[in-house]
């Protein structure tokens, strides 16, 4: 098939260091697929190889294909920003740019690559609020700093001007760690509203919120995939022993 | 409709984006390429200025170099109208008002800052601690303004007279009380350089990691006790560092210098003589500089004095950055 | 008396003596700021600030071609100083080039610790000496000089504490790195970088040695920026010196004007620093 995302023979370094060990993975569109894994297992270096973030460290390099809905990521004269514009990124820590208002920063991604039509910008981030499930809250604030909501409002903002450059998909970084449980909540209830429009991959410690959001659900280890499958059967049934012995807590 | 469209309301649908927005431009490429070219431009022409500065002070001073030779420095002979130049008067002047300086400077800029970093209560300490950083920032030509016609009469009404007539046995203090002279440019010295002895101190002081403190006070160490034996010796090379880059503006000072230590090249042993320094020198007679030879031995003045402000400052800088690694460098 | 109370009473006596150390530190601010009020608040008047010098002698007259000058040798200081130190600091922020950054810095700290009237010579080398006479842009030069290490060692530290997620959020968003490096890192950062350009301003504006020979100064107005130019640092030693009372009184109300510019632009720098602290926490 050709869309969603194909992940073929991919390797990571840090300088000589290797990361991420000959990881195959499909991830359907329009769906969620969770990562789990211990830390250091190479989750969140998988997802950055996606959109190309991997490579912006010194040292770091990789090695493999990368195919969105057939187009090869990593091809030839591909650039990497053009990647990182289909495919958008949500981070651990909210981290909404300082200076600008709630507006400015949904539509930060639009404005900066050059999209001035007013008309346009609004109606952009209006979309991206309700998308972000914030729109409410802030829509007769909008010019207020980003700093000044709340941490779960500011990781619904950064989720919001992530999906403003409508990105085929929406990589999340363990987005809810810094967060109390009911912004947890609500940010789990707008991903499965979110998944209708885009393909999304989200790396989580917590094995729950994976069982909650998620259709798929790939478990890493020490840099390599050990498993993946339908999110139920895997923690239901996992086939490797090293999946049950994570899942059930012997280790990690 | 679903309560999740519910929710999202009536704008869900998707709005088009602009189709340059998703083509690939080579502007982006060209754009990184552009502007690493004009960061390195810039450090280019840095690189440039450094280089041009000793570049400029080096061609400029070999005439007189060549001229003169050694005997530039240790002749005491500065004299335009023969075009025989030597600099050692000022040389002198500018070691003795600079060490002068340093001799009220030192124990008053570290107490200063044992006082800021160890002993002031805590909601004195900023306060204070600014009032000290403004007095850096007084421009030079102002402390001289207030040396010429506040600090040079005290000296030479009261102070002056008054150690003449109880020490004036000492060459120290012998001769007529000007007021101008290199006991006022000391003076000066000491007021301007004080406070960047104390803020750098501070910040040296601050630096001890708390550990060192509390293993003493754990002993049973009074707060005196604890700074001597605890932070004081931690902080040794740091402080010297200060005391160093405290000479170093000393050394450089001009203009409040230049306007009370009398501007005479005479070598004298008293403190109460007029003087000049290597600074002041520059400052009065570059303008006057009819010959390319006088020129020349000024621009070696001005190379000497590089070279050892150079030597004195990175000395500093060694010593201060060895201690915590804290210390920011710029902020004196 | 027993070491007990001994000890006691060293400790105090060292406080105190600490205590008066910091206090004949600050006397001499209190003093020279007591003197200039006293003395030069007498003489500022609107004369002070309209009229260009009256001719030797004759009382009356003001300094309004200084105040300007000096505005203007700020501005063409800036025009050297800005790009060098901004870029400059950038590039030892966020280079990962092997030895050139740490370089760059070293040389930035060396020429800050270079005194004023020697980075007056090389002006004078380098644009006095061509021209064949004294001029503004001399002058802004050697101040622009001096400008450059304050502004790129300040640059550097605040570009170093804007977090290194900002740039990642910009980066995911499909920014090119040179947009996320101009519109968000240094946006985030003028605050920063402001503060730092003041403060360089403010030592700038205070400094007469580079200037005695390269602005000049002049006792009238400039007629282009190839000439000679009048500051209020150059004015203030110029009357200091002087024999006439008149124009010894133009002085300190000269030097008060320096010294409230300079007091009020460390203050408003020092509060924006403060709240720039707070917010990194």
């Amino acid at each position: 098939m050709a869309d969603g995302l194909q992940v073929t023979e991919l390797n990571a370094w840090f300088g000589t260091r290797q990361v991420l060990m000959n990881v195959n993975l499909r991830v359907p569109s329009n769906a969620v697929t969770a990562l789990i894994g211990p830390s250091g297992c190479g989750k969140s270096t998988f997802v950055r190889c996606i959109n190309r973030m991997h490579e912006v460290v010194p040292g770091a390099r990789s090695s493999g294909q990368v195919l969105l809905n057939g187009d090869d990521l990593y091809g030839p004269g591909v650039d990497p920003v053009m990647v990182r514009r289909r495919i958008g990124m949500v981070f651990q820590k909210p981290n909404p740019f300082p200076t600008m208002s709630v507006f400015d920063n949904v539509a930060a991604g639009l404005r900066l690559a050059g999209v001035r039509d007013k008309n346009l910008l609004h109606d952009v981030v209006e979309r991206a609020l309700r998308q972000a499930a914030l729109w409410d809250e802030v829509k007769d604030e909008l010019y207020k700093p980003g700093s000044s909501l709340s941490g779960g409002q500011q990781q619904r903002l950064c989720i919001a001007r992530a999906v403003a450059v409508q990105p085929e998909v929406l990589l999340m970084d363990e987005p809810c760690s810094a967060l109390d449980p009911i912004a947890t909540a609500r940010i789990e209830e707008l991903i499965l509203d979110l998944k209708k429009d885009l393909t999304i991959v989200i790396v989580t410690h917590n094995m729950q919120q994976a069982a909650r959001v998620s259709e798929w659900t790939g478990f890493f280890l020490m840099g390599e995939l050990i498993e993946i499958g339908v999110t139920r059967d895997l923690f239901t049934h996992p086939r490797e022993k090293k999946t049950e012995d994570y899942i059930t807590g012997r280790f990690g | 409709m679903s309560e999740a469209d519910a929710r999202r309301g009536g704008g869900s649908q998707a709005v088009s984006l602009p189709r340059a927005f998703f083509i690939a431009s080579g502007r982006n490429v060209w754009g990184d390429r552009l502007f690493q070219g004009c960061l390195y431009a810039v450090i280019a022409l840095f690189l440039a200025i450094m280089v041009g500065m000793v570049g400029a002070l080096v061609v400029e001073s070999l005439p007189a170099a060549r001229r003169f030779g050694l005997s530039f420095v240790f002749g005491l002979e500065w004299d335009p109208v023969q075009e025989s130049f030597g600099a050692l008067p000022f040389i002198y002047g500018t070691v003795v008002s600079a060490a002068v300086g340093m001799a009220l400077a030192v124990p008053l800029g570290i107490g200063a800052a044992i006082y800021l970093a160890e002993v002031a209560p805590f909601p004195v300490r900023a306060p204070v601690g600014f009032l000290i950083e403004l007095l850096a920032a007084v421009p030079s030509v102002v402390y001289g303004l207030w040396g010429i016609f506040v600090l040079a009469p005290f000296l030479r009404q009261w102070v002056e007279p008054a150690l003449g007539s109880t020490l004036g046995w000492l060459p120290l203090f012998k001769g007529p009380p000007y007021g101008v002279g290199m006991l006022a440019a000391g003076l000066i010295l000491s007021v301007m350089t004080v406070p960047f002895i104390a803020t750098v101190g501070r910040e040296v002081l601050l630096a001890v990691p708390n550990t060192q403190r509390e293993a003493a006070l754990a002993l049973g160490a009074t707060s005196w006790e604890t700074t001597r034996v605890a932070v004081l010796p931690y902080g040794r090379s740091g402080l010297i560092g200060a005391v160093l880059l405290g000479l170093g503006r000393a050394l450089g000072e001009t203009m409040a210098v230049t306007m009370v230590i009398g501007n005479r090249p005479e070598i004298s042993a008293s403190l109460f003589a007029p003087g000049y320094t290597m600074a002041s020198v520059l400052a009065n007679e570059f303008t006057e500089a009819t010959s390319d030879l006088y020129l020349s031995a000024l621009v070696e003045i001005g190379l000497l004095l590089f070279v050892v402000t150079v030597l004195v400052n990175a000395l500093a800088r060694l010593l201060v950055w060895t201690v915590g690694g804290a210390v920011k460098g710029i902020r004196e | 008396m027993s070491i007990e109370t001994r000890r006691f009473v060293v400790n105090r006596v060292m406080g105190v003596l600490s205590g008066a150390a910091a206090a004949l530190v600050i006397l001499p601010l209190i003093l020279v700021f007591g003197f200039l009020l006293y003395q030069g608040g007498t003489s500022l008047n609107l004369d002070f600030f309209t009229h260009t010098p009256k001719p030797v002698g004759e009382p009356g007259g003001g300094m309004a071609n200084a105040i300007v000058g000096t505005l203007i040798l700020i501005g063409l200081a800036c025009g050297l100083g800005l790009p060098v130190g901004i870029l400059g600091g950038l590039y030892v922020a966020d280079s990962q080039d092997a030895h050139l950054p740490s370089v760059v810095r070293f040389l930035a700290d060396v020429l800050n610790g270079v005194p004023s009237i020697v980075i007056g010579i090389f002006a004078y080398t380098l644009v006095v000496l061509p021209m064949r006479r004294f001029s503004a842009l001399a002058g802004g030069v050697a101040l622009g000089v001096i400008m450059i290490p304050i502004v790129l060692r300040t640059t550097e530290e605040i570009i170093r504490l804007v977090p290194a997620s900002l740039r990642e959020a910009g980066l995911a968003l499909g920014l090119p790195k040179w947009k996320v490096t101009v519109r968000i890192v240094l946006t985030t950062a003028r605050a920063g970088i402001t503060t730092g350009v003041m403060v360089a301003i403010a030592r700038i504006a205070g400094e007469t040695a580079p200037l005695l020979f390269t602005a000049f100064g002049n006792r009238f107005w400039h007629h282009g920026l190839d000439q000679p130019i009048a500051a209020l640092a150059i004015q203030v030693f110029a009357y200091a010196i002087s024999p006439f009372d008149d124009w010894h009184r133009q002085a300190w109300a000269g030097a008060l004007v320096l010294i409230s510019i300079v007091f009020l632009v460390s203050l408003v720098a020092r509060l924006a620093t403060r709240d720039l602290q707070r917010q990194a926490r």
